[in-house]
C-alpha cells in the first residue's frame, strides 16, 4: 500500500471522496488525553505516593499483631467493666489505632495530587505560550473554550478520579498484607477488618473528593487564570498577589477582611465538609454524618462557583489573545 | 474562488504599526510568496489571517472571519508556523492519535505513509529528534490534512539544505493539487521562487507589488550589461544597477525585451534581485537570518 501515491493518483478531482478517515472527532476528549501525555504527574505522583505508603506499611506490619492483642485486651477489660469511661476511651484508641495507617496513605495520595493539580494549574496555559506549542495547538479546530475546559478538568475532575482509583486497590492490599501477617501470629484477622472501618472510608472519600473540587475549585480557576495572563513566573502572581492584596488592605485600612476570606477558603474546604455542623471543631465519623444540604447552601461555596466561572471566561478570552512568549 | 480577501488591514502594537492598510487577495489554487524585510509586517498578516490575532479592516479567509471563527475555519486551513512548535514532549504516535482524534479531515494512513519513508519512529518524543525530522512529521501531519489552504511562515528556518529541498519537492508533489491554496513566508526567497505562482512583497505593513509569476517574468528584466552600452542602458532608467565581475547588471522593470535585447544578455531576475532592488539598503541582512 502506498497512500503517498494515493494522494497524487488524482490530483485533480480533490472533492471527489471526502478521506476515508473523516470518523467523528472528539476534541475535547483528546485534548484530556493531550493533557494527561504532557503531565504524567497527574496519576505518577498519586501512584509513587502509595507506592511508598505501602512500603512504610510493610515495615510496621510487625508492630501489628502487638496492636492487635493491645486492642482485644483493651476492648475485653472495657467489655467486662462497661461502667468505667476511662477504659472505653482506652479501649476505642487502641481500635482506632488499626485504622490510622489507612487514613495516613489516604491523606498522603490526596496531598500527593492537591501538590500535583496546584503545579498544573499554574502551568496550564503558560507552559504552550513559553514553548510556542500553542501555535501548533491553535493550527487545529478545536476552540479555546473546549482547550480551557479540558485543561481545567484535569484538576478537578481527573486528579480527585485518579485519587480515589489509586486509593481502594492501597487499601486493599494493605488490608491483605495486614491479614496475611495476623494469620501467620495465630491471631483472627477479621478484627482488622471491622476496626480499620473501610467502608466508612470508601463511602465518604467520593463525597470528600467531590466536595473539595467543588469548594477548591475557584482557586484552581485563580491559578489557571493567572497561568493564562502571566508572561513570566505565574507561581509568583499567582501566590502573590493575593497576598500583596491582603496586605495593602492591612496597611491601608487596618482590617483584615481579604486575610479571612483567604483563610475561610483554604481551611474552609476541610472544615465544612469533613467536621461536624462545619465548625471545625468535631470531625465526623462516617458517611452517616454528611449533611450535603448544609454543604450546598453555603453562600461561600458558590460564592467561589461564580468566581470560579469568571476566571475560566476570562482563561477563554485570554487564550484567544495571547501570543507565544 | 476567492481563498483570502484582505481589504484595509491594520494593526498596531502600541505605537509600532505592523499593517498599515493591506490590501491582498490570493485565489483558490494559487502559491503565493509572500515576501519582506523583517518586521515588514509578514508574520502580522499570517497571524491575522489564521486567526491568532486581532486586527481592523475586512478580512476574509474561505469565506470566515478567522477572529471569530479560527475554530471552525482550522478544519480547513492548515499551518506551520516555523520548524519549533511541535511541543518537545510529544510523541510521535500521540502526534498521530491527537491530530487524528480533533481533525475531520485527517487521513492517518496518508501521514503514516509519509512517515514510513522518513527514519523517524513512533516512539520518538519531539526532543529525540533533529530539527530536520521535527519538520518532516509537522509536514506529514500537515500534509495528511485534506485542507484548502496551507500557510506556511518561515516553514524551513533552521534546516540544512537537502531538508530545505525534501521540504519543498514533497509539498509540490505530494500535496500541491491546484485546487489548493498555499501561502508562504520565507527568507529564502530563491528556494522558492520557482515553486511559486504568485508573488507579493510586502514592507512597512503594506503590499507594494503583487503580480502572479509570469507577470514578474514579462514586467522584470535584467541585462548583463556590456561596458560599450553602460549610457544607452542607463538612458533607458533601470531601477537598479549592479556590479559583478566588472560587467553592470542592469534590472529594468516595464521595458521591451527587444530593446533591452540589443544592450546585452537578458534574463529573468531572481526575486532576491528585484526584492533588493525595491527594498533598497534597509533590506540588505543576511539571507535566513531569523525574523
Amino acid at each position: 500500500m502506498s497512500p503517498a501515491s494515493d494522494a497524487t493518483s488524482d490530483p485533480l478531482a480533490p472533492d471527489a471522496a471526502p478521506p476515508a478517515a473523516l470518523a467523528k472527532t472528539r476534541p475535547f476528549y483528546w485534548s484530556v488525553r493531550r493533557e494527561l501525555w504532557e503531565n504524567r504527574s497527574v496519576y505518577l505522583a498519586p501512584l509513587t505516593v502509595a507506592g511508598l505508603g505501602l512500603l512504610g506499611f510493610l515495615f510496621s506490619l510487625h508492630g501489628l499483631p502487638h496492636a492487635v492483642r493491645a486492642a482485644k485486651v483493651a476492648a475485653a477489660a472495657s467489655a467486662a467493666l462497661p461502667a468505667d469511661a476511662a477504659l472505653a476511651k482506652v479501649a476505642a484508641r487502641a481500635a482506632g489505632s488499626l485504622a490510622i495507617p489507612y487514613d495516613f496513605v489516604t491523606g498522603v495520595i490526596f496531598l500527593a495530587a492537591l501538590a500535583v493539580a496546584i503545579f498544573y494549574s499554574l502551568a496550564a496555559l503558560h507552559g504552550e505560550r513559553r514553548d510556542r506549542s500553542i501555535l501548533f495547538w491553535k493550527s487545529l479546530p478545536v476552540s479555546d473554550l473546549t482547550t480551557v475546559l479540558s485543561k481545567v478538568a484535569v484538576p478537578l475532575v481527573v486528579q480527585p478520579l485518579v485519587v480515589f482509583v489509586v486509593v481502594i486497590p492501597v487499601h486493599l492490599v494493605m488490608l491483605a498484607m495486614g491479614t496475611a501477617v495476623l494469620s501467620l501470629n495465630g491471631l483472627d484477622p477479621s478484627v482488622l477488618w471491622t476496626h480499620a472501618h473501610l467502608l466508612k472510608i470508601w463511602l465518604t472519600l467520593p463525597y470528600g473528593l467531590v466536595v473539595l473540587s467543588l469548594w477548591y475549585a475557584p482557586i484552581c480557576g485563580w491559578l489557571m487564570l493567572v497561568s493564562a495572563w502571566a508572561k513570566r513566573t505565574p507561581i509568583l502572581w499567582g501566590l502573590g498577589a493575593p497576598l500583596g492584596l491582603c496586605l495593602f488592605e492591612y496597611l491601608a485600612f487596618r482590617t483584615q477582611y481579604l486575610w479571612q476570606l483567604l483563610l475561610y477558603r483554604l481551611r474552609g474546604g476541610f472544615a465544612e465538609a469533613f467536621t461536624v455542623g462545619g465548625e471545625g471543631r468535631v470531625p465526623i465519623n462516617g458517611p452517616e454524618q454528611i449533611d450535603l444540604t448544609r454543604f450546598l447552601s453555603l453562600p461561600g461555596l458558590w460564592a467561589g462557583l461564580v468566581f470560579f466561572v469568571a476566571c475560566i471566561a476570562a482563561c477563554v478570552w485570554l487564550r484567544r489573545r495571547r501570543e507565544p512568549i | 474562488m476567492t481563498c483570502i480577501e484582505a481589504r484595509g488591514l491594520r494593526k498596531t502594537y502600541g505605537k509600532t504599526v505592523a499593517l498599515a492598510g493591506l490590501d491582498l487577495t490570493v485565489d483558490e489554487g494559487r502559491i503565493l510568496g509572500l515576501i519582506g524585510p523583517n518586521g515588514a509586517g509578514k508574520s502580522t498578516a499570517l497571524q491575522a489571517i489564521l486567526g491568532l490575532t486581532q486586527y481592523d479592516g475586512e478580512l476574509k479567509v474561505l469565506g470566515r472571519n478567522p477572529w471569530t471563527e479560527r475554530d471552525r475555519l482550522m478544519a480547513d486551513v492548515c499551518f506551520i508556523a516555523d520548524v519549533a512548535v511541535l511541543p518537545r514532549w510529544l510523541k510521535v504516535s500521540e502526534a498521530l492519535d491527537y491530530v487524528a482524534g480533533v481533525h475531520p479531515r485527517f487521513d492517518r494512513a496518508k501521514a503514516e505513509g509519509f512517515l514510513a519513508k522518513t527514519t523517524i519512529k513512533r516512539a520518538s518524543r519531539v526532543r529525540e529528534l533533529s530539527k530536520g525530522m521535527v519538520a518532516q512529521l509537522h509536514l506529514a501531519l500537515i500534509m495528511a490534512i485534506d485542507a484548502k489552504l496551507l500557510v506556511l511562515d518561515e516553514p524551513t528556518l533552521g534546516l540544512d539544505l537537502l531538508y530545505r529541498k525534501a521540504f519543498y519537492d514533497s509539498l509540490l508533489n505530494d500535496y500541491f493539487d491546484r485546487s489548493r491554496t498555499i501561502v508562504i513566508s520565507t527568507h529564502q526567497v530563491e528556494e522558492i521562487q520557482h515553486i511559486l505562482t504568485d508573488v507579493a512583497f510586502i514592507d512597512r505593513g503594506k503590499i507594494v507589488l503583487d503580480c502572479s509569476m509570469e507577470d514578474f517574468e514579462a514586467r522584470y528584466l535584467e541585462v548583463l550589461v556590456g561596458p560599450e552600452h553602460l549610457a544607452a542602458a542607463r538612458a533607458l532608467k533601470p531601477i537598479q544597477e549592479r556590479q559583478l565581475f566588472g560587467r553592470g547588471i542592469m534590472l529594468f522593470d516595464g521595458v521591451a525585451h527587444e530593446k533591452l535585447a540589443a544592450l546585452g544578455e537578458v534574463r529573468t531576475p531572481s526575486l532576491a534581485d528585484l526584492f533588493v532592488a525595491m527594498m533598497g539598503a534597509e533590506a540588505v541582512q543576511p539571507q535566513g537570518a531569523a525574523a
